[in-house]
């Protein structure tokens, strides 16, 4: 995985809380077999008028003018701002994968479902949590200023925005260090085989039934 | 110091060790995989050289993609046949014990792996889909997980985790006549919201838990990822030990005897702390249905449609075509299922079967179809003769799968088409792009093909 480094993000307001992940990427997608591709389709029901199916060209797919997406200027947005329980339902990781590929790189969000915000991490996405207070104060700047950006500076936990305005976030140790590092995880823990192959035999000493299928 | 809970019991038996950062490793006894969640997963073993740490711990079904009728002729959908056919050949190449489409056992994951004994108590269980909380009823501890995490697994059968907090939903009292698991989870879900059990795994005790069947419990654990809990558990008492016994891989003779004697611990203690509980009256509770585009939107059948004065709920109205204080039995439906991992076992067919026995299904119902759970639920449900009644009254009778409760084959919703459902999830285009979906117990569900509206289940409906 990519280390995440500090950047300067317009940001886009998504204002609905319980963006579960069948909005952010509808099921047919989930046929794909590959990891990439799905920035296209990320929240495909919200953002055409028709109906998508996999493997299309949605250059040519008429658009849902209102969905916030489509608006000129959140083209470029890197930034998802929106409200509580964003990412709940299935633990697909098509959903921030469908987000990465889209180009976002962060989610501030009220409050965010557990596996969604797991998923995040494994794919190289910040996803923030802050309080109610200032993610209405956020919506209200997004909306009032057009191409209003944040400053996303993980190593020191702060959003800036261009009025020098700081806020700090909140964030465990091991989720930023795998962010900031761009960890192999899966390298991680086999750098600790030795001691899972101990932890297995004993284990199965205690507990033999498990071991017979 | 306080006891354990069933949850600090299972954490600390998968402990491998603790991370010093707040994550611990944790040792995961069993991967359940299906075609959707795992392409990309094997796709990064390949590419990284890596081989599986336990072959034998990991057991795959296709399900989500499988079509439920006319099987003989194949998948026609040609990306759904390539994802299908992905995991055969990754099953294949990694020595996968597979039930394949064509096996009498296959099914929907999360009903194969208790009927075939493939997840015991005391066990931790993942899969990479969110209703693998369904497992827990076995005293498991079982979540759903993420691709990264299922080739995590495949690759080192561990799992980094971060210790989640622990809440008892006590549920005391007894259901009424004819109220269901399906109507207790959603009650829950409605007093907690779907957020409510976030960062939690959620323990469900009391009596009339420990009334309810497995069958019932399974339902219930399986929506506490509707409540935003990962994990759902239940203790085990004999009736799990009756359910486990004798089935096709679960212990035999000596090491059921030891397992038995393990399984029996497997249990809060009396002085257990928690950080949250919550207690329900189950006599409060009446046949529920979902009227919004989340699970939390629920209301009793006799209910309507609540009043809100921010219209916070507008968009979701708008969706489903309906407005505030619409009594919910004034709502037409267009089409019924019954199925899914929630309610598709046997009791389930049994309780629809019971409403629907001698009865035709509403001229105005366009269809109305039961998908079994799995091969063995459709065979116990025939050698029963439900699969007549079912036809009889006009349901479609089909062949295992997860159906229309996410619509990946082609049994789906058409836009602006009303369904009462058995399912877990009323999002919006969950079952067809504009489809709208009611929540509800398989009881409701074949009251409502009868009536073509929905009515109230446990009263004289119909008159
Ligand atoms: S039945 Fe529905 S909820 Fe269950 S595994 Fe299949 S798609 Fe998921």
């Amino acid at each position: 995985m990519e280390k995440f480094q500090t950047f300067t993000g317009v940001v886009a307001p998504l204002n609905r809380a319980n963006i579960d992940t069948d909005a952010i990427i509808p099921k047919q997608f989930l046929k794909s077999i590959h990891r990439t591709g799905f920035g296209p389709n990320l929240f495909d029901e919200w953002r055409y008028l028709d109906h998508g199916e996999p493997g299309q060209d949605c250059s040519n797919r008429p658009l849902n003018q209102d969905f916030v997406l489509n608006q000129n200027r959140y083209k470029s947005a890197s930034i998802l701002l929106t409200r509580e329980n964003f990412g709940c339902g299935s633990s697909r990781e098509h959903a921030p994968w469908a987000l990465s590929d889209y180009g976002f790189k962060t989610i501030i969000a009220e409050s965010f479902a557990d596996i969604f915000y797991n998923n995040c991490f494994k794919n190289g996405i910040l996803p923030i949590t802050l309080d109610e207070e200032n993610i209405l104060s956020l919506f209200k700047k997004t909306e009032s200023k057009p191409g209003f950006a944040l400053m996303v500076n993980l190593d020191e936990q702060s959003l800036i925005d261009p009025s020098g305005s700081t806020l700090v976030f909140e964030l465990e140790k091991f989720r930023k260090d795998a962010l900031l590092n761009g960890l192999d995880e899966i390298g991680l823990t086999l750098s600790h085989a030795a001691v899972i192959r101990v932890f297995e035999t004993n284990y199965q000493k205690k507990y033999p039934w498990l071991f017979t299928t | 110091m306080s006891g354990k809970t069933l949850f600090d019991k299972l954490w600390k038996s998968h402990l491998v060790r603790e991370n010093g950062d707040g994550t611990s490793l944790l040792y995961i006894d069993r991967q359940l995989i299906h075609e959707v969640t795992s392409p990309q997963a094997f796709d990064g073993m390949r590419l990284t050289n890596r081989s599986l740490w336990r072959t034998e711990a990991n057991v795959a079904v296709p399900d989500h993609n499988i079509p439920t009728k006319d099987r003989d002729k194949g998948i026609e959908d040609p990306i759904s046949k390539l994802q299908v056919d992905t995991l055969d050949k990754n099953c294949d190449s990694f020595q996968i014990k597979e039930f394949k489409m064509s096996d009498p056992n296959q099914g929907i994951v999360h009903v194969i792996g208790p009927e075939q004994g493939l997840t015991l108590p005391g066990m931790a269980i993942v899969c990479g889909d969110s209703h693998t909380s369904t497992h827990g009823a076995l005293g498991a501890l079982a979540f759903g997980i993420g691709t990264s995490e299922v080739e995590h697994v495949l690759a080192t059968q561990c799992l980094i985790q971060q210790k989640s907090k622990n809440m008892l939903i006590k549920v005391d009292g007894k259901l009424k006549q004819g109220i269901t698991a399906k109507d207790l989870i959603l009650f829950i879900i409605g007093k907690i919201g779907t957020a409510g059990g976030t960062g939690y795994a959620i323990e469900f005790g009391g009596n009339a838990i420990k009334a309810l069947s497995m069958e019932g419990r399974m339902t219930v654990c399986n929506m506490t990822i509707e409540a935003g809990a990962r994990a759902g558990l239940i203790a085990v008492d004999q009736t799990t030990l009756d359910y486990v016994n004798g089935k096709p891989f679960s212990p035999k003779g000596e090491l059921w005897e030891k397992a038995r004697e393990y399984w029996k611990t497997l249990q809060s203690d009396e002085d257990a702390a928690f950080d949250k509980t919550i207690e329900i009256n189950a006599n409060d509770i009446n046949p529920m249905v979902t009227w919004g585009t989340s699970p939390e939107l629920v209301v009793d059948v006799e209910g309507e449609i609540p009043f809100s004065a921010n219209r916070k709920f507008q968009p979701a109205l708008d969706y489903m075509g309906l407005e505030m204080g619409v009594p919910i039995k004034d709502i037409l439906l267009d089409k019924i299922f019954i199925g899914s991992c929630t309610n598709s076992r046997i009791e389930d067919l049994r309780e629809a079967a019971k409403v629907v026995e001698g009865k035709k299904i509403a001229d105005s119902i366009k269809l109305a179809m039961v998908v079994p759970g799995s091969g063995p639920v459709k065979d116990q449900a025939e050698k029963e003769g439900l699969d007549k009644i079912f036809l009889n009254a006009g349901f479609e009778w089909r062949e295992p799968g997860c159906s229309m409760c996410l619509a990946m084959n082609a049994d789906r919703l058409e836009s602006g088409e009303r369904c009462a459902s058995t399912s877990n999830r009323n999002f919006e285009g969950r079952q067809g792009q504009g489809g709208r979906t009611h929540l509800v117990s398989p009881a409701m569900a074949a009251a409502a093909a009868i009536k073509g509206y929905f009515v109230n289940v446990t009263t004289n409906w119909n008159n």
